[in-house]
């Protein structure tokens, strides 16, 4: 079972590997977007961090929607909004249980990534955040032993394929045929994301 | 990196501070980063609030003031502003008339302008939304998230604007930013990438002697490269751009607009070269106006729009204004 502190861990290591790969993420996004995606991931979720810092939620739906609401309020672009509503709708499927299994983690962010294609109007292999998401929790939807570093891997691999994908929606979209040969950031920090919590479970 | 500038991180706030020493006719919230004309909310008025990522000046805080909005939001640099930001404007701004948010079509724009609008209008606020989407570059658009909103905001600023300063309710104002809006096509061209604060280098490279048609305002690449043209080629180009988009039946205002490198010495030489293509295609010019105002950091480049003027709009464009940016008739 995965209680309020597991949560809290994985939200610090997800702020850590954004930081950790904040270059690379901007330097992706210069290529078809606005190169900005690695700073403002970088201060959402270091404001995610020190907000949990300061008031420790109780419980695991807590803590993602808190983590939610920070996003929403400093990321700003289309990642704030998309990112905060995935975490939101994710944190209020769990409810206020104290502990929630992993099953239930991978059904409350099931309702987080409809949320997101809702919001974004997209689908997968429109280039986007979707193509990382979409595998990766269909694979932890499958569970069993090893099922967070196998949705970590999906989540890469997710994001590997948007490489000779045609943006269809967001600012790379702009760019048309232009904008295959390169890896979306979005589907690229949502990689990180799982890869956070696979870290986080090992 | 060769920037005027103390920090990346501090580069908005620090512009803030700047504007709020240079303009003390407007209240500029540095650290909710929210810029007011200083005698809002104004009693009667429908209230204009607009935002988006900085690194776009003098769009949006230059265009606050009487005649023109009453609340703009700057983002990080090319980063949309955050909800806080928009709810915030709206209720330091909003008399009771209501408010009318002007959105650029970018994703992240719409996104936060519509959980914004959720907020506000949760606590009691009327609102109202017009989106701004006039690049004509941006084809296909059924299958991309649209076409970008670019030099058309300010047409649309200043038009809804004298609309508001007249007394006209938020319906009319709304429908007179739509029609504007609905009348404006623009078309951009870059002779150099910009430079980032967050990354420092350049957004893309350019190679001397190339040019990017058919730019947006964040730096991204055009949709097409193509050896460098003499700037009345440049104006065949974007004007027929437009015009295969816009068949104007009236009178046009003329934007002729610089990416924030470009001198004027180009600009007026460049607009000379669109007047002669407007002429050359039988489409009368109502005004002109050229400048930077909707600009791209330290792009090299311009972008030409034009919006279908009628008596109405001719009347509210010429309306007084008083904003940082555009001053005229007061």
């Amino acid at each position: 079972m995965l209680d309020a502190d597991f949560f809290a861990r994985w939200m610090g290591a997800v702020a850590a590997a954004v930081a950790r790969e904040a270059d690379r993420l901007t330097e992706l996004d210069s290529a078809i977007g606005d190169a900005d995606h690695g700073v403002n991931m970088r201060r959402g979720f270091a404001a995610v961090t020190a907000a949990l810092e300061k008031e420790p939620p109780r419980s695991p739906g807590a803590v993602l929607a808190l983590a939610g609401r920070q996003l929403i309020s400093t990321v700003g672009g289309a990642s704030g909004p998309l990112y905060g509503t995935l975490l939101r709708r994710a944190g209020k499927a769990l409810g206020d249980a104290a502990e929630v299994s992993p099953e239930q983690l991978a059904e409350a962010l099931g309702a987080g990534v409809a949320a997101v294609a809702q919001l974004g109007g997209a689908k997968a292999g429109d280039k986007t955040m979707l193509d990382a998401l979409e595998p990766a929790v269909a694979t932890l939807r499958l569970g069993g032993d090893g099922a967070f570093p196998a949705a970590a891997r999906a989540a890469e691999e997710g994001a590997e394929a948007t490489v000779p994908m045609l943006a269809r929606k967001g600012r790379a979209s702009y760019l048309g045929e232009r904008s295959v040969g390169h890896r979306d950031p979005g589907a690229t920090s949502s990689a990180l994301l799982f890869a956070a919590l696979a870290e986080v479970a090992g | 990196m060769r920037m005027l500038i103390n920090v990346p991180e501090t580069v908005v706030a620090d512009a803030l501070r700047g504007i709020a020493a240079a303009h003390p006719e407007l209240t500029v919230d540095v650290e909710h980063r929210i810029v007011v004309r200083r005698d809002a909310p104004v009693a009667g008025k429908v209230a204009l609030v607009s935002g988006g990522g900085s690194g776009h000046e003098p769009l949006h805080a230059g265009f606050v003031g009487p005649g023109m909005l009453s609340a703009a939001c700057p983002g990080e640099v090319f980063t949309s502003p955050v909800p806080d930001q928009m709810v915030r404007a709206a209720a330091a701004v909003d008399s009771g008339e209501g408010v009318l948010f002007v959105v650029k079509n970018y994703t992240g724009d719409v996104l936060n302008f519509e959980m914004a609008a959720e907020l506000a209008e949760d606590e009691g606020v009327r609102i109202a939304k017009v989106l701004v989407d006039d690049d004509v570059a941006v084809s296909d658009s059924l299958y991309t998230a649209g076409r970008r909103g670019t030099g058309a905001t300010l047409f649309v600023e200043k038009i809804a604007g004298a609309a508001a300063e007249e007394g006209a309710p938020l319906e009319r104002v709304e429908a007179i930013a739509r029609r504007v809006n609905a009348s404006s096509r623009s078309f951009g061209v870059a002779l150099g990438a910009c430079t980032t604060p967050a990354k420092g280098s350049p957004t893309f490279d350019l190679p001397a002697g190339e040019l990017e048609l058919g730019i947006g305002i964040h730096g991204e690449p055009g949709r097409e490269r193509r050896p460098m043209m003499t700037s009345g080629e440049i104006a065949d180009v974007a004007v027929d751009a437009v015009l295969a988009d816009l068949d104007p039946r009236g009178p046009v205002l003329v934007l002729v607009n610089g990416m924030g490198a470009t001198p004027l010495l180009e600009l007026y030489g460049f607009n000379a070269e669109v007047q002669r293509v407007l002429g050359e295609r039988g489409v009368p010019v109502a005004r002109t106006l050229v400048g930077n105002y909707v600009t791209s950091l330290d792009m090299a480049g311009a972008s030409v729009t034009l919006c279908e003027a009628d008596e109405e709009l001719l009347r509210l464009w010429d309306a007084p204004v008083a904003t940082p940016a555009l001053r005229w008739g007061r």
